[in-house]
């Protein structure tokens, strides 16, 4: 088993004349938490999207724990031990907080079509096990209050947390995390920074993030790759990214450019 | 009113949420039984035609209700399942067996037509399931030597190995059974791991998907489950009624079907049956209050398609969550009696559909 979970090599993806991502190479490796960075358009999200096959690459191949990815139906990924969360919440709205993170164990189910049409007493077995499970992530995550609330009244804020513990609830060894603080305010944004790294350090989940909040991702990250449209700019600790003068200039632009500017003013 | 305190996972995965539960079915059941020994018998044939619709409603109500999947052409797997039991009871097959075999076909039909479900949702499913509505419609009236034709064809008594449910009474309790064993099926599906997953992939495809669930596979199950139940009740209706013609299973019929679980209420199986009752009686109803309407009105040609639209918008603006929705609200504002607020059922507005991925 070599310590490397997730390889990605010379991945690209094309839109028409778009190159959203162009010859990415990046590795993650196991346990920690691994953070991609970058402006508007880099294409961090669409990196996600690659791994949980919504999106194919053009060219390129994403390894996982020794397994080729890149080409396999989307809901095998599940499977295989990646779950994410969505930028923009995607959670099942018309259904309670309890459900939905009940169909985040769809992958462990056991039973079969004709069991579950008599409900065997092998298929309540399951579903015991299930909530056993899932009582478990609602415990981890302080959950316990908005159980049986439907997600549709829920405030934006709970929503976020409620679709961390879905994927948790999936087991999975690799988790992708979409933006985990946008839309929080500073407490929540704290929370949950303590949580990525309960679950890097308590439940051994490796991480893999977008993140535009650099307090956070220097908080938690092992390791940042920094991206801009399309292709790597810097991969390392947060502290030498930050510091990358690449990077630097792709978020302010260089000395030239401010002096051009004064000029022109 | 009533606080649960949960002890045990069983009281979520019960049918029965509590003893109340368990004393008001069990009433309503005692009474569905001794039914045919109160009802004079025109409305124990109604009560009858309830029952075959809430099973076919019940079908229809986990395709479009609980997998978000639409469908215009419903009266068609009716159709399917109502001349395969008359063609086989026909033949002298007994009523456990021909109704296996309709309900086989039904959803082996219905798999097939789920397949474009798998690419296209929302209005342009609606016109795939419509267009395949009319196909077998046209079968019907067009493959004379099996099913009569436009000529129509006579439906044998329903016999269960010798014994001839020859009465409304016995035919009633065929039907009685049939539609709780059914709906219990439904209801099991729903409560287990293929049902979350069909509300998963009515509520975000996306998201189903990566949890792990095989849209493909579940869309085509949801399909064939909801035609085989349709198939289930075509083959009570054909009994039912007694004479099978291609126009009884037309996009009218369809449309009857979907406006019946809108207007129970979509997404709840109590819905399905509501609607059922509602489809029933409102002909009859409307029947009864003509004699109170002036003679112009009452006369006029499509005053009963009329109350429909009528209704059916009244609903759609006022109370999207159907007759269920209706009673749910009822029920709340007798528990908080005297603290319901009138917005308490209100959805709070989502901001986020726009850059939604699809």
């Amino acid at each position: 088993m070599s310590d490397l979970l997730l390889s990605a090599r010379d991945l690209t993806v094309r839109f028409g004349g778009v190159l959203a991502v162009n010859g990415v190479s990046f590795d993650v490796p196991r346990g920690g938490v691994f953070t991609l960075i970058g402006p508007n358009g880099a294409g961090k999200t669409t990196v996600f999207n690659l791994i949980s096959r919504i999106y194919t690459p053009t060219s390129g191949t994403i390894e996982f724990d020794g397994v080729r990815i890149d080409r396999s139906p989307p809901h095998r990924i599940a499977d295989l031990g990646i779950a994410r969360t969505f930028q923009n919440i995607e959670l099942f709205e018309h259904a309670t907080v309890l459900q939905n993170l009940l169909i985040g164990r769809h992958m462990h189910r056991r039973s079969g079509f004709w069991s579950e049409l008599v409900f065997a007493p092998d298929v309540r077995r399951a579903e015991r096990e299930t909530r056993r499970k899932v009582e478990e992530v609602i415990d981890f995550l302080d959950l316990q209050h908005y159980r049986d609330t439907m997600v549709a009244g829920l405030p934006y804020g709970v929503r976020k947390v409620v679709e961390l513990a879905r994927a948790l609830c999936m087991e999975p060894r690799l988790l992708l995390l979409d933006e985990p603080s946008s839309g929080l305010n500073v407490e929540e944004t704290g929370d949950m920074a303590f949580w990525i790294e309960d679950i890097r350090d308590d439940l051994g989940i490796t991480v893999l993030m977008v993140e535009h909040d650099m307090s956070l991702v220097s908080k938690v990250s092992d390791r940042v790759l920094a991206m801009n449209q399309g292709e790597v700019l810097a991969v390392g600790t947060p502290a030498q990214v930050q510091n990358d003068p690449s990077v630097v200039e792709a978020y302010l632009g260089t000395a030239d450019d401010a002096t051009s500017l004064r000029r022109v003013a | 009113m009533r606080f649960l305190f949960k002890t045990r996972y069983d009281q979520d995965i019960d049918l029965a949420r509590h003893a109340g539960d368990r004393l008001w079915y069990g009433l309503l059941l005692a009474l569905l039984v001794i039914a045919p020994a109160w009802l004079p018998e025109y409305w124990l044939a109604q009560l009858t035609f309830v029952l075959i619709y809430g099973v076919v409603g019940v079908g229809l109500m986990l395709l479009a209700g609980y997998t978000g999947l639409f469908s215009l052409g419903h009266a068609a797997f009716l159709g399917v399942g109502a001349y395969t039991e008359t063609v086989l009871a026909s033949m002298g097959w007994p009523f456990p067996l021909s109704l296996a075999a309709a309900t086989a076909l039904s959803a082996a039909v219905g798999a097939i037509v789920g397949l474009p479900a798998l690419r296209v949702k929302g209005i342009y499913l609606a016109i795939a399931t419509l267009a395949f509505g009319f196909i077998v419609e046209e079968i019907l009236a067009r493959w004379e030597s099996v099913t009569g034709g436009n000529a129509g064809k006579i439906v044998p008594t329903l016999d269960v190995f010798g014994w001839k449910a020859d009465t409304p009474a016995s035919f009633y309790f065929v039907c009685l059974v049939v539609a709780v064993i059914a709906t219990l099926a439904v209801l099991n599906l729903l409560r287990a791991p293929t049902g979350r997953a069909f509300v998963a992939i009515r509520d975000s495809e996306i998201s189903a998907q990566s949890m792990g669930i095989h849209l493909a596979r579940y869309k085509t199950l949801s399909f064939m489950v909801s035609a085989a139940l349709a198939g289930v009740g075509g083959a009570l209706y054909a009994h039912q009624i007694r004479f099978l013609s291609p126009d009884q299973f037309g996009i009218l019929q369809s449309i009857d079907l979907l406006l019946m679980i809108v207007i129970g209420g979509l997404g709840s199986i109590h819905g399905a049956f509501l609607g059922a009752l509602f489809l029933i009686t409102m002909p009859q109803l409307i029947t009864l209050g003509k004699d109170y309407l002036p003679g112009a009105v009452a006369e006029a040609t499509g005053l009963q398609a009329f109350v429909y639209g009528i209704v059916l918008i009244a609903f759609v603006l006022f109370e999207p969550m159907g007759l269920y929705g209706r009673w749910l609200k009822l029920r709340t504002w007798f528990d908080l009696f005297p603290f319901y607020r009138a917005g308490m059922f209100r959805r709070q507005k989502s901001f986020q559909k726009s850059d939604r991925l699809r």
